[in-house]
């Protein structure tokens, strides 16, 4: 698909955002939504494992995968793939790069197979993107992740404060607040006349 | 086809695990083993009262000579005297501190001076014109203790609005004290039994006006105290830790029960029959509450004794019981 690379951006950054109107990657939206700090932490981790894993599943699908006419293996090479890269990465930044592992460490584990992750390497695939518009997807995808999910950590943690009904305290509120925000994100539909 | 998805999907696999099996070689960390083995002993909570970001970064700083192994007040004693085992050297543990509320101005004791509906937080609330309570010295009960807790050992009474501290929870790591904006919580010594529940500075008469269980300095329990523990600073008495055995007569006779007596009921003691009259327990007794003559079996005067175990653990043939509380051991006193 032949789409300019700033479309790609926006629309993957913000007018169809991968938390708020695709509702993918919920589980650590709302694991680790709860401070501000660790959600920083985790929106770099998926920037970071986004980027890596879309790089690496590129070729495997277009190289192998598609000239032995075997998409439909693309599951689970997928995330035996992505799940040993981040593996990988881990005892990489462990040897080499102690404080970005202090930073990032406890949280690469957790979004090894994460659906987020697998559901942008998918997507690329679906919107069959040349591999710049690919990087561009995925880093957007990522900004947008971290971008939402420290969002959602401020107003959770307004939200510990506020006189909410006992029934409602928790989860369910958060969730109510996040289809609210997932509204307001409604407004940037049509952004730059980017959809994909 | 399917030879093909098995053979790519084993290579696949085959070339992962080989990459990761050079990668576990090359890569690997060298921890070194003492770090890893008093990481395996400090009690993991990453709680920072040592000083240090977590317990590995305390591990290694310890492994590395830099401080003492009876600086993590959450394992107290027992971690420290394992730390020394594992590193071969000699230490003297820390004393175990819990945190306790030093205030008992609840939400009826001591009203509020107007409505606040701002955050429920209690360093927010206290910005605004020293925080809502009558007392300006006093707990606000808005739960900023109960958030910052990192062993869930605080809980709020609702009805109340003080704070409640679960001391088997507690590790004493301070966190509590340190963000408490009012400075009502306070560390002492796990074994403290009595302990002063206000902090107001106030004269008396400006503490009466605010709150029904404020110390307003009145001086009685500075003149009963028998062993000369207490001494009046700053419209307050302050506690000498050293001379003060627990005996409690400052909580029994302060007017406004402004201390707090971590014992609820106080046995009394029973000499047996065994009691050869040596009168160890009559020169110990501060409370004049044992008489008798010598050779001759002591009693015990019911109605003077405060309970605070002093003959008990001084008799040198064990004739002395201390009875009367429920539920209560003597281990305690």
């Amino acid at each position: 698909m032949n789409i300019s690379p700033v479309k790609v951006f926006f629309a993957s950054f913000l007018v169809q955002n991968i938390l708020l109107m695709r509702y993918i990657g919920l589980c650590p939206f709302f694991g680790v939504s709860t401070r501000i700090s660790t959600s920083f932490g985790m929106g770099l981790a998926v920037i970071f494992v986004m980027l890596l894993a879309t790089l690496i599943t590129y070729p495997i699908y277009h190289f192998f995968l598609i000239p032995l006419n075997l998409q439909f293996l693309r599951t689970a090479s997928f995330i035996l793939v992505i799940a040993s890269l981040v593996q990988f990465v881990e005892m990489f930044l462990k040897k080499s790069y102690r404080q970005l592992y202090n930073a990032l460490g406890i949280y690469l584990p957790l979004i090894t197979t994460n659906c987020a992750i697998l559901g942008t390497t998918f997507l690329v695939i679906d919107y069959r993107f040349h591999l710049l518009n690919t990087i561009i997807f995925a880093l957007g995808t990522g900004l947008g992740f971290m971008l939402v999910i420290i969002l959602f950590a401020a107003i959770r943690e307004k939200l510990d404060y506020a006189p909410i009904s006992h029934s409602f305290k928790g989860y369910p509120i958060a969730f109510i607040a996040a289809s609210l925000v997932s509204l307001a994100f409604l407004g940037f539909a049509n952004l730059f006349g980017a959809s994909l | 086809m399917i030879i093909i998805s098995i053979l790519l999907l084993g290579i696949l696999g085959i070339l992962m695990a080989t990459i990761l099996t050079i990668a576990h070689k090359k890569l690997a960390v060298s921890v070194d083993e003492k770090v890893a083995l008093l990481t395996k002993v400090l009690p993991n909570a990453n709680c920072g009262a040592c000083g240090y970001a977590g317990c590995e970064n305390y591990a290694e700083a310890i492994v590395k000579g830099e401080v003492e192994p009876n600086r993590c007040p959450v394992g107290g004693k027992e971690v420290a005297e394992r730390i020394a085992e594992i590193l071969g050297i000699k230490i003297e543990a820390k004393e175990k501190m819990v945190a306790v509320l030093t205030c008992q101005g609840g939400i009826e004791e001591c009203k509020e001076r107007f409505i606040y509906d701002g955050h429920l937080d209690c360093k927010e609330a206290n910005i605004i014109h020293q925080g809502m309570k009558a007392c300006p010295f006093g707990c606000l009960g808005l739960g900023t203790c109960v958030n910052v807790c990192p062993f869930g050992a605080i809980k709020m009474d609702e009805k109340k609005r003080l704070p409640i501290i679960d001391e088997d929870k507690c590790t004493g790591c301070g966190i509590c004290v340190k963000e408490c904006p009012k400075g009502v919580l306070k560390l002492i010594p796990k074994t403290k039994l009595v302990y002063l529940a206000c902090v107001s500075p106030d004269k008396g008469k400006e503490v009466r006006e605010v709150c029904k269980v404020g110390c307003f300095a009145c001086g009685i329990c500075v003149k009963v105290c028998p062993y000369d523990a207490l001494k009046m600073e700053n419209n307050l008495p302050v506690m000498d830790l050293e001379k003060c055995i627990d005996c409690g007569i400052c909580y029994q006779k302060c007017p406004t029960k402004s201390y707090v007596d971590k014992v609820k009921k106080r046995p009394y003691a029973l000499i047996d029959t065994t009691c050869n009259g040596c009168g160890e327990c009559v020169k110990v007794c501060q409370f004049k509450a044992i008489e008798g003559n010598p050779k001759e079996r002591h009693k015990v005067i019911i109605e003077k004794c405060v309970g605070c175990g002093e003959c008990f653990r001084v008799c040198p043939i064990k004739a002395i019981t201390m009875v009367g509380a429920l539920g209560y051991t003597q281990k305690v006193i």
